[in-house]
C-alpha cells in the first residue's frame, strides 16, 4: 500500500503509522459528560467501505494525515494534512 | 585535567571506501542548524535566510549550493548546512554534533540507494538538488541529492555505524553484479 503524502508525494506504507479513525480529531468538550467521553474513547465504527483514518508520516515529513480509503477494496482515494483540516 | 579530543561521527569506520561504481565517504559540515518557523512566520524566516544568500525551502527543496544550503527536512522544518543563521520568528537549534553526514557518489550510487530506500530515485521523480525524509533500511534519514550522481545521507549520529554497515553491504552487492 502507498499513501499520497501532500508534502512528500506518494510514499511506501513502511514510512507511516496508523493512528486511528479520523473521528479522533473530534474530541468532546470538557463538559460533554461521561457518555460522550465513553463513546470517544471506546466505541469505534468498523466500516466495510469508505473510511477516513489518521496516519502519521513519522519516517517522512512528520505530518499527521487524514487518509480517505476503502477498507473493502483497499483503494486509497487521497490524503490531506490533519493540521489544515480544522480543530 | 582531562583533555577531550573531537572525533567525527564516522571516526574509526574506515571511510572512504569504493566498491564498483560507488564511493562512500564522510563529510563533516562546519555547522548544521535546524530552523522551525513559528506559525505564520515563514515569510520573515525566508527574508532573514535570504540575507545569508539562502531562503526558506519548500517541500523537497534545497536552496543554496555546496557551500551553504537550506535543506527542507520535514513539515515546517529546514536544516541549514554550513552557515551561521539565527532568524527571528523561528525555533533555531544547533545540531552540528547530532548528525552523521555520508556522501555517496558515482554512477552506481542510485542503484546502491535503491536497495535501502523506499523511494523512486529516478531523476524525473527525485531531481537534483532535492531532499527527502525517508528510511535508510530501518532507520530514519534525511536524503539530499546534490547532483545527479552525488547523494548525501544524514542519519542520527548514534546510528552512524549501522548506516555505514548497511550502505557498504549494498555497495558490495551492486559491485558483485558487475
Amino acid at each position: 500500500m502507498r499513501l499520497p503524502c501532500p508534502l512528500c508525494g506518494v510514499r511506501d506504507l513502511r514510512e507511516f503509522t496508523v493512528v486511528g479513525p479520523a473521528a479522533l480529531k473530534d474530541r468532546p468538550g470538557r463538559e460533554a459528560g461521561a457518555a460522550a467521553w465513553d463513546a470517544y474513547l471506546h466505541l469505534r465504527d468498523n466500516p466495510a467501505g469508505a473510511t477516513e483514518e489518521l496516519w502519521w508520516h513519522g519516517a517522512g515529513c512528520g505530518a499527521c494525515l487524514i487518509v480517505a480509503r476503502d477498507t473493502a477494496t483497499h483503494a486509497v482515494h487521497g490524503a490531506r494534512l490533519a493540521a489544515e483540516a480544522g480543530p | 585535567m582531562v583533555r577531550l579530543r573531537a572525533e567525527s561521527p564516522c571516526a574509526g569506520l574506515d571511510l572512504p571506501q569504493t566498491a564498483g561504481g560507488a564511493t562512500l565517504s564522510e563529510i563533516v559540515p562546519e555547522r548544521i542548524v535546524s530552523v522551525m518557523p513559528f506559525r505564520g512566520r515563514e515569510g520573515d524566516v525566508d527574508t532573514a535566510l535570504a540575507a545569508a544568500g539562502l531562503g526558506w525551502p519548500g517541500p523537497g527543496e534545497v536552496v543554496g549550493g555546496d557551500g551553504a544550503a537550506a535543506v527542507w527536512s520535514g513539515r515546517g522544518q529546514a536544516m541549514v548546512f554550513g552557515a551561521e543563521v539565527a532568524p527571528d520568528g523561528a525555533a533555531v537549534t544547533d545540531q552540528s554534533d547530532a548528525w552523521a553526514v555520508l556522501r555517496l557518489d558515482g554512477p552506481d550510487a542510485a542503484a546502491v540507494l535503491a536497495r535501502l530506500v523506499p523511494l523512486d530515485l529516478r531523476r524525473r521523480s527525485f531531481a537534483a538538488p532535492g531532499s527527502a525524509r525517508t528510511l535508510l533500511s530501518h532507520q530514519p534519514c534525511l536524503l539530499i541529492r546534490r547532483a545527479a550522481e552525488t547523494w548525501e545521507i544524514c542519519v542520527f549520529r548514534s546510528m552512524a555505524e549501522t548506516a555505514v554497515h548497511e550502505i557498504l553491504r549494498a555497495m558490495a552487492g551492486v559491485a558483485a553484479r558487475g
